[in-house]
């Protein structure tokens, strides 16, 4: 027990000073700043800090969600018989090829055996809901009501109904993060449908993309629709992705510079699409020759595919 | 004796449990979805600059780190980036305080207006050394309104230290 003498009494114990204080908690910002976004090693911390701010963003979208639910069950009767006759019309106009489709899925599957190709992957997902838009400026991003007790994982695309609008980027105990793919960061492998052509897109930040790589004299016009390559371990070939809206030739430049914007109401939806993971790829020839010692899970692979991308 | 907010009497000492609704208030303000609208201020910055100019002993760097880690987080921003700002808003505000509470509330506003748009600078400016894109001057409309806002937030979070100490009945408040 100290003495009266040797230790102050408490009114006068602050602990260290303002000033030290401050170079402390500004060193573990930027700490935590460098380490977040250099190296992406706080994945775990931000699941843990979820679960405390998943909560408080319920309890504070409560009243307003309470009233949208509580207005649509007085009103929304006309609506929705409006909108059921709608569907019912486009159900029927899609008929006849719907009723079509499993016989020429059939069809594909024997011709592609006749043909010894690959069979196409079955496409499955499971349907969620964005419950919000990060605040963040900088990025474009949304969040899901399902998480990984819903078993969603990291690198799995993001469809609604007209396309792809992005890739599940961070996964947590009970929401996720998607990425547009309009965000900055984000590239998707794509082609163009009507010549084939493969190339990439990347998200300009700004709502719209550019399709990069593609040779000043490539066969390229505005209109022209890119659907993803398949060319990748995360995304599935054929989704529409985004349509070209302006073709510009830079003489200075090797290759043309080419805007898109995304086939899918990437920036305003409420239902999507995630998609299951594709299954394993055969193993690359190297890689197989080498007995795969470093081969990648498709998982581990999938989360930041844009610095792979970038990287190759 | 009239309980005005001009009168110089002293004020009956902040409650704890008060200081902390009103910063778990302004962090649910902050997580209602309004990306898109960007008059909306930075509750948490607000309610922040406000305890750590009036309650320093209370509200210190600490509770500063804590609130920004929880923003980066609730924002999906880059961890820290809050952090710091907060951080370093909550030591200015704090080293402000002595000479910021001898002006009224407009004037107080005027000098704890730099501190709104440092903080909000200071988060682009981190963002984009770490290869983020400007996010355009819009941004800076937040702290303008937070600015605007500092006379009525002070008044509302200042009410209820002006609670008269003893109640009479003969008397309206």
């Amino acid at each position: 027990m100290a003495s009266l003498d040797n230790a102050p009494p408490p009114f006068f114990r602050r602990g260290p000073t303002p000033l030290a204080q401050l170079c402390f908690y500004v060193a573990c910002s930027l700490a935590l700043f460098v380490l977040d976004l250099r190296f992406q090693a706080l994945e775990y911390a931000r699941q843990g800090l979820s679960l405390v701010t998943e909560p408080l963003r319920q309890v504070a979208q409560a009243p307003m969600r309470f009233l949208n639910e509580g207005s649509d069950y007085l009103v929304a009767l006309e609506k929705v018989q409006a909108e059921n006759d709608a569907l019912k019309a486009t159900q029927l106009e899609a008929a006849p090829v719907l009723n079509a489709l499993p016989h020429l899925i059939a069809e594909n599957e024997r011709l592609r055996q006749l043909l010894a190709l690959q069979s196409r992957e079955s496409t499955a997902g499971d349907a969620a809901s964005i419950l919000y838009t990060a605040r963040d400026p900088f990025s474009r991003r949304v969040y899901l009501d399902k998480g990984q007790q819903q078993g969603l994982t990291p690198g799995r695309p993001v469809l609604d109904a007209h396309g792809l609008i992005g890739q599940v980027t961070r996964v947590f105990p009970f929401s996720a993060e998607v990425t547009l793919i309009t965000d900055k960061d984000q590239s998707v492998p794509v082609q163009v449908e009507r010549t084939g052509q493969r190339s990439f897109i990347f998200g300009l930040g700004n709502g719209q993309v550019t399709l990069k790589y593609i040779p000043a004299n490539a066969d390229v016009q505005p209109g022209d629709i890119l659907i993803t390559s398949g060319l990748d371990d995360l995304y599935q070939p054929g989704f529409p992705v985004a349509r070209i809206i302006e073709v510009s030739h830079d003489s200075s430049d090797a290759f043309a510079r080419i805007i898109a914007v995304p086939v899918a109401a990437v920036e305003n939806h409420t239902l999507v699409m995630v998609l299951r993971p594709r299954p394993e790829l055969p193993p690359r020839p190297d890689a197989a020759e080498n007995a795969a010692p470093n081969h990648k899970t498709p998982a581990r692979a999938g989360q930041r595919p844009n610095r792979r991308a970038r990287g190759g | 004796m009239y309980a005005t907010n001009q009168s110089a009497r002293i004020l009956k000492p902040a409650q704890s449990w008060f200081i902390l609704l009103s910063l778990l208030l302004a962090l649910l303000l902050n997580m209602l979805p309004t990306r898109q609208w960007l008059l909306m201020p930075d509750w948490v910055m607000l309610t922040l600059a406000f305890w750590s100019v009036r309650e320093c002993r209370k509200v210190g760097l600490g509770t500063a780190f804590l609130l920004g880690v929880l923003m980066d987080m609730a924002d999906g921003a880059a961890l820290g980036q809050h952090a710091l700002a907060y951080v370093l808003l909550c030591y200015a505000a704090t080293s402000l305080s002595r000479r910021l509470l001898w002006f009224p509330l407009t004037q107080q506003a005027l000098h704890i207006a730099p501190l709104f748009f440092v903080a909000a600078g200071l988060q682009i400016l981190i963002r984009m050394v770490a290869g983020g894109n400007f996010p355009g001057w819009g941004q800076f409309l937040a702290p303008f309104i937070a600015t605007l806002l500092w006379p009525t937030l002070s008044f509302l979070l200042l009410a209820p230290q002006y609670q008269p100490e003893e109640r009479d009945e003969n008397r309206p408040i």
